[in-house]
């Protein structure tokens, strides 16, 4: 029974980082590369450590593995952003049919700096009141 | 077909040719940015075929490996983005 629970959720985990490596391959932009390596790579590690986890049934190696999960979650979000961020300040094109860029016009390319965009929520309330009246 | 045959003949190969494939993007990329996420993801499968090895052999204490490995590659993308940062700037 124990070898059955290991055996699918090795399974899903091996097909999951399969999967994240094709698309590393077909995806034709850096951000959705970026997408990629954050969430499927990120579950599929988690659920081959957690067959790890399974197999051993010992406390202690549950504990290293739950260590290992959390470090995974908790720092695949912050690098993800950090190299989308630098990939965006040195010019790096979106795909040529990517539907919309937010950031565009909202930061200084020379000071890297993002503009508040309090000035921008003050105009939509503007123009969402003016219908009304 | 035991659970050590599956992990043997299927689980192993897989992951094999997921590392080849993410090899292919880290010479073909155009650009620095995708060969920084390419090798951050080389590094995350690494984890997973210690995973495998691990219920293989039957010897847990290689997941200490993996945990260096996660806090390594951590750390290598945040020096990568760093220094490409503050190449662009003038």
């Amino acid at each position: 029974m124990t070898d059955l629970i290991v055996g699918i959720l090795a399974l899903l985990g091996t097909l999951f980082v399969f999967f994240a490596a094709l698309g590393m391959v077909r995806m034709t932009d850096t951000y959705l590369r970026i997408s990629v390596t954050t969430k499927a790579a990120t579950l599929g590690i988690g659920l081959l450590l957690v067959a790890a986890a399974v197999h051993s049934n010992e406390l202690a190696l549950t504990a290293k593995v739950f260590a290992i999960i959390l470090f995974l979650l908790l720092t695949a979000p912050v690098s993800a952003h950090l190299v989308g961020r630098t990939s965006y300040f040195s010019g790096v094109k979106l795909w040529k049919k990517s539907v919309m860029d937010d950031m565009e016009g909202k930061y200084n390319p020379e000071t890297e700096e993002l503009a508040s965009g309090l000035e921008n929520q003050t105009k939509s309330s503007d123009s969402k009141k003016d219908p009304k009246d | 077909m035991t659970l050590l045959d599956f992990i043997y003949y299927f689980v192993l190969p897989v992951l094999s040719i997921s590392i080849i494939l993410i090899f292919i993007r880290f010479l073909m990329g155009p650009k620095m940015v995708d060969r920084v996420i390419a090798l951050d993801l080389i590094v995350t499968t690494g984890i997973g075929f210690i995973s495998a090895y691990s219920i293989l052999y039957n010897q847990p204490t290689l997941l200490d490996v993996a945990m260096i490995l996660a806090l390594i590659a951590f750390l290598g993308t945040i020096a990568f983005t760093y220094y490409i940062q503050q190449k662009n700037k003038p």
